[in-house]
């Protein structure tokens, strides 16, 4: 389904994705808009978690995994890629935060600079303070950067996860429910930086609520076993859904 | 940082080239590191069939036959050794088996939590005292006992069975048993214990539900599912006694017949190994005692696969009972 | 009738307890009664001179003749050698072997041979390792077939397995969720290995490290066909016949000099002491890797 009036970062064609025998997802087409918040909604299973895997490759690493088609990255197959290479341009928030428990808060966020591009020292310094600023985590740990990770609270945890993927300075940000696991404090939070993150960032965010969709996103797309059913602006897809099936999910007359 | 502009760094130069090279040379160090492996379990066999090639074309089957060990006389015979091997590690098990098992049983069904811990501890630290230590101990303190108190008891008492009817030396088969029984069991209490911990509370419940007793819950319900578990350990215990060299070779008198007698001396394949190799001149012994090693080699090798077999099939069937 | 035999019923259950617990009471008795055997005859010899003195001449006293106590200096730099030679050996390929196995080989079934393969040489006898050891030098070098060299192989061979299996179970307690934090960040596979996932199982690493120690530097039986006779002379270089403190013991016990057998039994203590310690250390480990998996 081709944007109307944006220019696509991402793009996916004819993709299918696969666990050993069995189809996750299936003949999925779909652009991404450039510096705009797409959102995936779907029912639990629906195979959200696996598109955006496959968006940084990351897909092809679970066990007995493949994915067939193409996923076009600036033009450029992300298939034909090194997938390292892919994977700092294309960043990932998890569901669960997960910092590298043996390093502290700086380390984290510094660790896609020391082990991909080693800056100088000073370089790095300002590239962490930037990222922890633009998570809004700055302020609250900027007295114990050498603290353990893990020290942390979970909501915090995780925007030192967004913070160290943005430190890696990606194009595109996916996030794969990144608040499920946060309270309502922290997922307000975590939705203002989305919000100015679209910025500089194209991202991409699953998520279970649907609230959450209609208020940070621009574009959505729904998902249903395996397949896109609908994908369009958000206010569309929320206020004139096409699809049948679309708008039961979305009025919660589901299943 | 200018307020004006939160994010002023936009994109800076990026490395889309991936280092390769890291990845392979890796790669290749850890398959090295893997071939190693391998090729190490191939090579014992290999070089052991290498160096005893001589014996193997020259004595052919009588080796496996033959009652007499005489490098003087170049008579080569493996059987002394052999039954030396066989019965002192039998009878260790025979010894290892109830108290280990017993061990486990009261370890894990009786014992209050707050002792499972330490004693398992203490336990290990049994399995972890070399070999060589328990030799000494054996032949300074359990070698005298047994000569002037245990074995003129057993010859008065239990010499009608034919089993004791030596003169009371200490180094012997009987003393060789019993130091290996001591080795043997930590293994056999460890496995035990944690296949007999793997039981679900349910089987024990449900026979709780019909009255059992402590111990028939035990006897009926908690060993007849954790039986492979304590096969596998009992064989891993059978291993460990049939490769111990040091503690047997001081207190088994080291002589290459084959016992009349459990107090009579002998030898184990390991024990002769261990006595003759460095000093092996006649020109078929170090090959006849490399022989010794791969026959060793083979039954221990055996052993463990034997008893890997049985724990994985154990837990292959607990996971599948677990989904 | 029926009270009766619920009755003896339980009576013989209450039996079968105390046999049990009886069980654990006789296995103590050889723990016990070799620790207090080894402090009563090794402690007196424990001073100044045992660490720092060469293996005395042979001497037994007599009236009129006092012996010349000694120490220990030779052996237990020997185990120090045999120790470090070996880990140097085993260590690299069993972590190499882990690594493989764990991180490159999946779910396949190369993964598994590893695993298995290790299981197997765990069962290797230790006089048997010797014996290779040895073979190997007759076929390669018979003039260093007794050597420190020689020796470490032997136990290098004992090593590897220990340090391959725990390696590999530290490796696989990492959860995935490590690894696919480091690959979403672009770092490529191996320094994602060795500077993520491999610190993250650092202490479970170092758990078997320790384990094997413990194992190899207790053996007697490879020393005696691999090591030589090299405890009367110091230290000359790993290619040079030597000395450890498990093979002091042997000869301690195995000839009639009462200032050797008294050596041996300071050894027996030394050597328990350091297996003790070693194997403290390695609960030790093994609770920092366990806090280390809860996160905290
Ligand atoms: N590692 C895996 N191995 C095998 N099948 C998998 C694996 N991960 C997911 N699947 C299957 O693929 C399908 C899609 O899963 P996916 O995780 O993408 O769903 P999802 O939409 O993210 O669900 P949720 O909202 O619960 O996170 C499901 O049917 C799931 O069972
Ligand atoms: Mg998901």
């Amino acid at each position: 389904m081709a944007l109307v009036n944006e220019s696509a970062k991402m793009e996916v064609q004819d993709l299918n994705a696969f666990y050993g025998p069995s189809r996750a997802i299936q003949d999925i087409n779909l652009q991404f808009a450039d510096r705009k918040v797409t959102a995936i909604i779907g029912p639990s299973g629906c195979g959200k978690s696996t598109l955006i895997r496959c968006l940084n490759r990351l897909h092809e690493t679970a066990p007995h995994a493949h994915a067939e088609g193409s996923v076009f990255l600036d033009g450029e197959d992300l298939y034909r890629m090194d997938p390292t290479a892919v994977r700092r341009r294309v960043g990932m928030v998890f569901q669960k935060p997960n910092p590298f428990a043996t390093m502290s808060i700086y380390n984290n966020v510094s660790a896609p600079l020391r082990f991909n591009t080693r800056p100088s020292r000073e370089k790095m310094d300002q590239a962490v303070l930037r990222a922890l600023k633009q998570a809004a985590l700055w302020d609250e740990v900027k007295d114990r950067v050498d603290a353990a990770a893990t020290s942390l609270s979970g909501g915090q945890q995780q925007r030192l996860c967004i913070a160290r993927a943005l430190a890696g300075n990606p194009e595109v940000l996916l996030m794969d429910e990144p608040c499920s696991a946060l309270d309502p404090i922290a997922t307000s939070k975590i939705e203002e930086l989305i919000a100015q993150l679209k910025a500089e960032y194209t991202v991409i965010i699953v998520t279970h609520n649907m609230q959450q969709a209609a208020r940070v996103s621009d574009f959505t797309a729904f998902m249903y076993l395996g397949k896109l059913i609908e994908f369009g602006p958000t206010e569309d897809l929320f206020e004139r859904p096409k699809e049948k099936l679309t708008e039961s999910y979305i009025t919660g007359r589901f299943g | 940082m200018t307020p004006g502009n939160p994010f002023p760094t936009s994109h800076p130069e990026r490395i889309h080239r991936a280092p390769k090279v890291g990845d392979i040379t890796f790669l290749i160090l850890l398959l090295l590191a893997t071939i190693a492996v391998v090729a190490l379990m191939v090579a014992l066999v290999v070089v052991l069939l290498y160096q005893s090639r001589l014996a193997i074309t020259t004595l052919g089957f009588s080796y496996l036959t033959g009652r007499v060990w005489g490098p003087e006389t170049n008579v080569y015979g493996i059987l002394p050794a052999l039954i030396g091997t066989l019965i002192t590690s039998a009878i260790a098990l025979l010894i290892a088996i109830p108290l280990g098992l017993g061990a486990a049983i009261f370890l894990t069904q009786h014992a209050p939590t707050w002792l499972r811990a330490p004693v398992g501890q203490l336990i290990e630290l049994l399995a972890a005292i070399p070999s060589i230590i328990y030799g000494f101990w054996g032949l300074i303190v359990l070698v005298p006992l047994e000569r002037t108190v245990v074995e003129p008891k057993l010859i008065t008492y239990l010499g009608w069975t034919g089993l004791f009817n030596s003169t009371p030396i200490g180094l012997d088969i009987l003393t060789a048993s019993l130091v290996l029984s001591v080795m043997a069991i930590p293994t056999v209490t460890a496995v035990s214990r944690d296949s007999l911990a793997a039981v679900p509370r349910s089987q024990k419940e449900a026979a709780i539900a019909i009255g059992a007793t402590d111990w028939e819950v035990t006897r009926r319900a908690v060993i007849p599912y954790a039986r492979s578990g304590i096969i596998a350990g009992s064989v891993l215990g059978l291993g460990r006694a049939l490769g111990e060299t040091m503690a047997v070779l001081l207190v088994i008198g080291n002589r290459p017949i084959i016992p009349s007698s459990l107090l009579s001396s002998g030898t184990t394949i390991a024990a002769l190994i261990a006595n003759e190799l460095t000093e092996a001149f006649q020109p078929l012994e170090a090959p006849a005692l490399f022989e010794a090693g791969l026959i060793l080699l083979s039954i221990a090798l055996a052993i463990n696969v034997g008893a890997r077999l049985i724990l994985s099939r154990l837990q292959a069937g607990q996971g599948a009972a677990a989904e | 009738m029926k009270f009766d035999l619920a009755g003896r019923r339980k009576i013989f259950s209450h039996g079968m307890t105390v046999l049990s617990g009886l069980a654990i009471v006789v296995i103590m008795v050889p723990l016990v009664a070799v620790v207090y055997e080894v402090f009563l005859l090794g402690a007196p010899v424990i001073n100044g001179a045992f660490f720092t003195q060469q293996i005395p001449y042979p001497c037994t006293p007599e009236p009129g003749i006092t012996c010349h106590q000694g120490g220990v200096l030779v052996p237990l730099e020997g185990s120090l050698v045999l120790i470090g030679l070996s880990s140097l050996l085993a260590v690299p390929i069993g972590i190499g072997a882990a690594i493989f196995a764990v991180e490159y080989g999946g779910e396949r079934r190369s993964a598994r041979l590893i695993g298995m393969v290790a299981d197997v040489l765990s069962g290797v006898p230790s006089i048997v390792a010797g014996a290779f050891a040895l073979s190997l030098f007759i076929i390669y070098d018979p003039t260093q077939a007794f050597s420190y060299l020689d020796a470490s192989i032997a136990l290098a061979v004992l090593m590897v397995p220990i340090v391959t299996r725990t390696c590999e179970e530290a490796l696989r307690t990492v959860p995935h969720s490590v690894r696919e934090a480091a690959l979403a960040l672009g770092i490529s596979r191996w320094k994602m290995t060795v500077r993520i996932t491999f610190v993250s199982a650092l202490p479970g690493v170092i758990t078997g490290i320790l384990l094997a120690i413990a194992r190899s530097a207790g053996e007697a039986a490879p020393l005696l066909l691999t090591l030589g006779q090299g405890c009367a002379h110091p230290l000359q270089g790993i290619t040079a016949e030597g000395c450890a403190l498990p093979l002091w013991i042997f000869y301690g016990a195995t000839n009639p000099y009462q200032n050797w057998y008294n050596l041996a039994w300071g050894c027996a203590l030394l050597l328990l002491g350091l297996i003790l310690i070693l194997s403290v250390l390695s609960r030790f480990t093994l609770d920092w890797m366990a806090r280390r998996m809860r996160g905290e």
